[in-house]
């Protein structure tokens, strides 16, 4: 960063470790630990000062403390106590259970994967087509765009409603949701890279006398590999969020996005935010196993990644 | 292009020997109006596949034909009650129509005109005619095909609704967007900006936030919506929070990777200068951010109103977009549902134009803009 960091040989353990990622990370995530634990107590005392009071119960520091790390229905519940729920309903359940969160994890995943898909082919398919016609590129190009401007999460209800009426239920409405989001990066991150090949390389192939055909094949769709990967990576978290979306306004009966919904109908606060932790988790995941795969995929193309 | 021509030419004539409607018996020559348009539509399309070069004559003649010939089909839905029962002959001239205007299109974006002014026409003016295309077709095939109200509404029959619902619209809007959206945006952006700021001062801190934002930005954070409702009630005050929150990192990544987007050399030269803190922060550092910046602010822009909406679907007042379009569908008013989508689409887009405006004003020297010119 500075210049005066920049002498190699004199440096310490200690600022070798503030120079690196983990320590400062681990520091920031203690911070909000200890933040989460402190407004666990300010929002939750309140409440409980109230039921003392009603009960004529005297109350010491340490018990208001305890008390409001292990409420029933607390308005934050502290990190052990989602904790403590997690592994009830992941792993002290049937993961056929309807109270089992890895049941509810699959139902989700499930649509994310299959959306995603379908937004990659259809960005993929669109993105060729805006790059080789040049009609499409003029006007599709910018209602792609402008289809992103649209709060799209809004529509959901709409589309799943609508595709429940002409006989289509279960994954495929949520998985379509799922693809209006993530075909848009993919779209653009595309023709960003089958635009990449720089005009040498495209006369080379001229000078070849190769096919459009080869080109796309020989050329323009190695190039475009790293841009693919990008925007899949992106694509793939909007993905998650589209489906729990999905499942929001219709009463899905299965899903994360309906455990949200069940849990603010009833008030389980512990409910709800273990849910975000697994969904938290499985972006994370599967942003994670993209980048995998690009690592993969970009050195046996001989990509040095 | 000759290809395209032909389909329509083919189509039309082929059209002309099939029923118009599902019952038989009408024909196209049968509406004398209609007959008319496409045979003038015929002698146009020929011209331009066989006769006319690709230039401005060409595709202003195409645009008007296809105008012209698309009317046919709308005088037979309205005029000759054809609404819900259109046949063969119908939607086989509908094909040749859709390739017809496929050649409109590529003729309109073929054309590179030299004025500067006139370009920018063009480029509004062929996704316009794609988008009205679109329209149309959805039009066309709602009313052709009679597809139930509840399915699908036609746009006409959303813009009858929106007409006729525009102060139960106005209320939502604004208490949707002026309130929860726009509070909380600002909020969320503002505070991102100025952590990001005071994170800058501590590189500790930076390379400790900068993973976990770029974690955080991965996730579907929407889902702090329920949560939100139960802090700070059913009123704008918890969609404004899931707005805060949702924009928060975005602005906060990307203004700590602006501040640090400037070269080795005016840093060097800054240096120089003797310049304070302040001096660079302020002539080197945020200017060369505001690319950075603003991106954040165009990807926020759409975030805030889908998290004020999605917000509303955990509860709320009466009142607001999220409300309407989740109690809507309930009650099987699709037609208010869609105006409600209408008018978050309106708004969003002009939100973001607006932004990219303000963009385009304030860093119109940044490399990004000047090559466009």
């Amino acid at each position: 960063m500075t210049i005066d960091a920049a002498l190699p040989g004199e440096k310490t353990m200690f600022a070798r470790a503030m120079d690196g990622r983990g320590l400062p990370l681990a520091t920031v995530i203690l911070v909000l630990l200890v933040l989460w634990y402190a407004g666990a107590v300010a929002l939750n005392a309140p409440v409980l000062l109230d039921k003392y009071k009603r009960q004529n119960t005297d109350w010491t520091v340490t018990q208001l403390v305890d008390d409001s790390w292990s409420m029933d229905r607390p308005l934050l519940p502290a990190p052990h106590q989602i904790v403590v729920e997690l592994k009830k309903s992941i792993f002290d359940r049937k993961i056929t259970s309807k109270r089992s969160l890895v049941y509810h994890s699959w139902v989700t995943i499930s649509s994310t994967l299959l959306g995603f898909l379908f937004g990659t082919v259809l960005g993929v398919v669109l993105a060729v087509g805006i790059v080789h016609v040049r009609a499409l590129d003029r006007s599709l190009l910018p209602w792609v765009i402008a289809s992103q401007t649209i709060p799209i999460l809004a529509i959901a209800p709409m589309v799943i409603v609508v595709l429940g009426a002409v006989g289509l239920t279960g994954l495929v409405p949520k998985a379509l949701i799922s693809m209006y989001l993530c075909f848009f990066p993919v779209t653009i991150g595309m023709v960003k890279g089958l635009r990449s090949p720089d005009p040498m390389q495209m006369d080379l192939m001229r000078t070849y006398s190769a096919s459009s055909w080869q080109v796309f094949w020989k050329l323009r769709w190695p190039s475009s590999v790293p841009f693919l990967f990008a925007s899949l990576k992106v694509a793939v978290a909007i993905s998650l969020v589209g489906a729990i979306v999905a499942e929001l306004p219709t009463g899905a009966s299965a899903g994360l996005g309906a455990r949200l919904l069940v849990g603010s109908y009833y008030g389980q606060t512990i409910q709800i935010w273990a849910a975000l932790v697994v969904a938290s988790a499985l972006a994370g995941t599967l942003v994670a196993l993209m980048s995998m795969i690009e690592k993969i995929a970009l050195r046996r193309m001989g990509v040095a990644a | 292009m000759r290809i395209s021509n032909g389909v329509f030419v083919l189509a039309t004539v082929i059209a002309q020997f099939l029923p118009l409607s599902q019952d038989g018996g009408l024909n196209w020559v049968g509406l004398p109006q209609a007959f008319a348009l496409q045979l003038v539509a015929l002698a146009a399309c020929l011209w331009i596949g066989w006769r006319s070069r690709p230039g401005v004559a060409a595709a202003a003649v195409a645009l008007v034909a296809v105008v012209l010939a698309a009317i046919a089909p709308a005088t037979a839905l309205y005029g000759a009650g054809l609404a819900g029962k259109a046949g063969w002959g119908f939607w086989i001239y509908m094909l040749g129509l859709g390739f017809f205007a496929w050649v409109a299109i590529s003729l309109l974006s073929d054309l590179e005109p030299r004025d500067a002014l006139a370009r920018r026409a063009v480029g509004i003016l062929v996704p316009a005619v794609f988008g009205l295309w679109l329209l149309y077709l959805w039009e066309m095939v709602v009313i052709g095909f009679g597809i139930p109200r509840v399915l699908l509404p036609a746009p006409s029959q959303i813009a009858v609704t929106l007409a006729g619902a525009t102060d139960i619209l106005a209320a939502d809007f604004y208490q949707t967007f002026v309130k929860s959206v726009l509070s909380g945006y600002v909020l969320g952006c503002g505070s991102g900006f100025l952590v990001a700021l005071l994170v800058d001062k501590v590189p500790f801190l930076q390379r400790g936030l900068l993973p976990l934002g770029n974690f955080v930005s991965a996730l579907p954070i929407v889902g702090v919506a329920p949560i939100m409702v139960m802090w700070f009630g059913f009123d704008w005050q918890s969609k404004a929070a899931v707005v805060v929150i949702m924009t928060f990192f975005p602005m906060l990544v990307n203004t700590i990777a602006g501040l640090n987007a400037y070269g080795a050399i005016e840093r060097d030269l800054m240096r120089s200068y003797a310049a304070t803190y302040g001096q660079t922060l302020f002539y080197l550092r945020l200017p060369n951010a505001l690319p950075f910046i603003f991106n954040a602010l165009k990807i926020n822009s759409t975030l805030a109103l889908i998290g004020a909406i999605v917000a509303e679907f955990f509860g709320t007042p009466i009142v607001g977009m999220g409300f309407r379009i989740s109690t809507e569908v309930g009650r099987m008013n699709v037609d208010m549902v869609w105006s409600t989508i209408a008018v978050a689409a309106v708004a969003g887009s002009v939100f973001y134009g607006l932004i990219a405006m303000l963009e385009r004003a304030m860093t119109g020297w940044h490399a990004s803009f000047r090559q466009a010119g």
